[in-house]
């Protein structure tokens, strides 16, 4: 490993993982780190971000890294913000990195329960849309219409057929003082959303878009582009609620129509064929009102 | 004998006994889930806070599994931890407890005894527990109130051992136990303290020294984690009888190590249990031994790690073993039997061994029982009939399919 060269110089997650190449998620972990910096301890429960930064003997986590199971990461990050608050090392937070599959599904109850208790911990979902770790299947994070191995596009299926859960909106009606929203496509105000969470106490939660070129179906050099087309067209909405109130979103300076988004990935690619136009015209919409919903584009 | 004040001595519940053991322990954290089912364990821990008595971090959680999870994460993070659950909320730990077994996270866990569904009951029995033996928990059974005060103490520093480091779990038989009261002779809290020194782990999750904890696995090492903890085991075996001696010493009160033989010394039959029943088995014991039968008891204190070598010396001489098993494996036979004919297997001159199942759900298990299992043991043995099958104690025929 090349630990002390260039970038990884500073950084908390260094190189030498087995994340794929233009993986979205690695990219957001080195960038949460550099946000919160080194007095915390990340738990993660399992999925690509174990599988990747975990192989027995080898580690790039610079900072106190622990997996338990795929269902209790809440649970067991709970724990350890009462050891600590326990032994009173109050300088060091609680931070979970975890999936979707995890966040939305498996995990859901427990992180309803430490969110009711309120407990110190800053929940960041890195969100991919599916269980990528093992092949791409559906979770309740799937965007509608895309095409995953446990309900595949086929003569009787366009995909998903159910709307993507609206988590962050659960969340904040926990009472959640800080819920915000992210993508890798916008680094700088990813790493701002972070170091807000960390002036806050109690549950925090952020949810980041992280773009997987093998999941999604386009090529490595390409993530931090899709990244921005799902924002700019309304699907991938940017916001922060601040104590239950929307308190600032991410504006789009130019919209783009979701086929841009959607011809540019494999996952949709059923959309683009003769018979998807009426599917198009329906995504259309769920992207048009997220933006009328946040305010995404300012009416001049 | 040691100097006993009136202070020292109560009538408690059982659960209040437990949770004052617990509060003599001085855990960092507690959590808990009060149903699915629970005890008055953690009311009491719950009412001890309440009122400025304990100083504890105490996670009210979502489900059992949330409350064995909060535990593991605590337990890394390098503070003493505790939680109590049993039957099904025993059961929907289980993940958990195989991973920190794995992970070598020590904790201690009540574990009350109650029958598992379908169907759905509040009664007893020891299926719940039983389940979760192959998991690499530690596990202590107990016939007394008094017991499960003194083994709660004993736990925490068992579980903590630096070359142990496993979850313990002290199995309680519900409602008998938990519910009923007993006087407890309770250790003053200087001699816990001398006895059981705060939890400083030499690993913990620390910013000042990160590693990283629970990594992903290859057949390259998979082999040797699980058998490290088999050579925790193993190693348990010897360091919970010694702590269990060093206990007796402080406490005056020898429960015995591993296992407690009882009237075994010449006996022809020998009962083998464990739980709350051993008392029963005793009176009975006392009763046939009156009348002149040879007749002794095998009670099991450590179930996990598995104490074959101290149960052999005690039965070596004994013609036959009854065990009696308060669990089932179906389609097979109980566990204690299973357990114990696995290791005889092999050996030479061996008592027969019969298995017994009785007790499942709250069936009544009183001194005509056990005496009805010797009989039902001495018949067979006369007999020469080999028992392949459990017997199952005063099964109704009327009522079955």
């Amino acid at each position: 490993m090349n630990g002390e060269r260039g970038a990884n110089k500073e950084a908390l997650f260094v190189s030498g993982h087995r994340a794929c190449h233009g993986c979205g998620l690695a990219l957001a972990v080195r960038h949460i780190l550099k946000a919160t910096g080194p007095d915390v301890i990340v738990v993660t429960p399992t999925g690509c971000l174990e599988t990747f930064s975990s192989p027995y003997g080898y580690s790039p986590w610079r900072v106190p890294w622990i997996h338990h199971l795929f269902e209790n990461a809440p649970a067991v990050a709970s724990g350890i913000a009462a050891a600590l608050s326990a032994q009173k090392r109050n300088n060091v937070r609680v931070v979970v990195i975890g999936g979707d599959g995890s966040t939305f599904d498996i995990g859901f109850g427990a992180l309803s329960g430490m969110l009711e208790r309120g407990d110190d911990v800053l929940y960041i979902c890195t969100d991919n849309g599916a269980y990528m770790n093992t092949g791409g299947q559906r979770s309740g994070a799937t965007p509608t219409y895309s095409s995953t191995t446990t309900h595949p596009v086929g003569r009787k299926s366009m995909g998903k057929p159910q709307l993507k859960k609206d988590l962050p909106a659960i969340v904040a009606d926990h009472g959640t003082p800080y819920v915000a929203t992210a993508s890798v496509a916008y680094l700088k105000d990813l790493r701002k959303k972070v170091e807000k969470a960390m002036t806050y106490h109690g549950p925090r939660y952020i949810q980041i878009d992280t773009p997987c070129p093998s999941g999604w179906g386009f090529s490595s050099e390409l993530a931090l582009e899709i990244g921005r087309l799902g924002v700019n067209c309304g699907l991938v909405p940017l916001f922060e609620m601040e104590n239950g109130s929307l308190t600032r979103v991410r504006k789009i300076r130019k919209k783009l129509q979701v086929t841009e988004y959607l011809k540019a990935q494999s996952r949709f690619k059923h959309l683009l064929q003769e018979d998807g136009s009426e599917y198009l015209k329906e995504l259309q919409e769920i992207a048009d009102q997220n933006i009328a919903k946040y305010a995404l584009i300012t009416s001049s | 004998m040691l100097e006993q004040t009136m202070s020292n001595v109560k009538v408690v519940e059982g659960s209040e006994a437990v949770a004052l053991a617990v509060k003599g322990c001085r855990p960092e954290v507690i959590s808990a889930y009060p149903i699915s089912p629970q005890t008055h364990i953690v009311e009491w821990l719950a009412r001890m806070m309440a009122n400025g008595e304990m100083d504890t971090e105490y996670v009210r959680v979502e489900s059992e599994f949330s409350a064995a999870s909060v535990i593991s994460g605590s337990s890394a993070a390098g503070s003493r931890s505790y939680t109590a659950s049993s039957s099904q909320g025993l059961l929907l730990m289980t993940e958990v407890l195989y991973c920190s077994a794995g992970m070598r996270l020590p904790f201690v866990i009540t574990g009350v005894n109650r029958a598992l569904s379908a169907p759905i009951t509040i009664q007893i029995d020891h299926q719940d527990t039983i389940s979760l033996r192959d998991s690499g928990v530690i596990q202590f059974y107990v016939e007394s109130s008094q017991e499960v005060y003194d083994t709660h103490i004993a736990a925490f520093k068992i579980a903590e051992d630096p070359q142990i480091l496993l979850p313990v779990m002290v199995c309680m038989d519900g409602w008998i136990l938990t519910h009923s009261y007993e006087r407890i002779n309770f250790i003053e809290q200087e001699k816990i303290d001398s006895f059981l020194p705060p939890f400083r782990p030499a690993n913990f999750l620390d910013v000042n020294n990160p590693k990283a904890w629970g990594s992903y696995s290859e057949e390259n090492v998979l082999m040797e984690f699980k058998y490290s903890v088999q050579q925790a085991m193993q190693y348990g075996k010897k360091r919970i009888t010694e702590i269990f001696a060093e206990l007796a010493r402080i406490t005056g009160r020898d429960h015995g190590g591993l296992i407690e033989a009882y009237r075994t010394e010449d006996a022809e039959v020998i009962l083998l249990a464990m739980g709350s029943v051993v008392g029963t088995i005793k009176e009975a014991v006392d009763e046939l031994r009156s009348i002149g039968k040879k007749v002794g008891l095998v009670k099991i204190r450590c179930y996990r790690p598995f104490p074959h070598e101290d149960i052999w010396e005690a039965i070596k001489a004994a013609k036959v073993v009854a065990v009696m098993d308060a669990n089932f494996s179906m389609g097979s036979e109980g566990a204690l039997g299973m357990d114990l004919k696995s290791k005889l297997c092999g050996m030479r001159d061996t008592p027969l061994v019969f298995d017994f199942i009785a007790g499942l759900g709250g069936r009544e298990i009183n001194v005509k029982t056990v005496r009805r299992i010797v009989e039902k043991a001495e018949e067979m043995l006369n007999k020469g009939l080999p028992l392949s099958e459990s017997y199952w104690v005063d099964l109704n025929p009327e009522i079955l399919p």
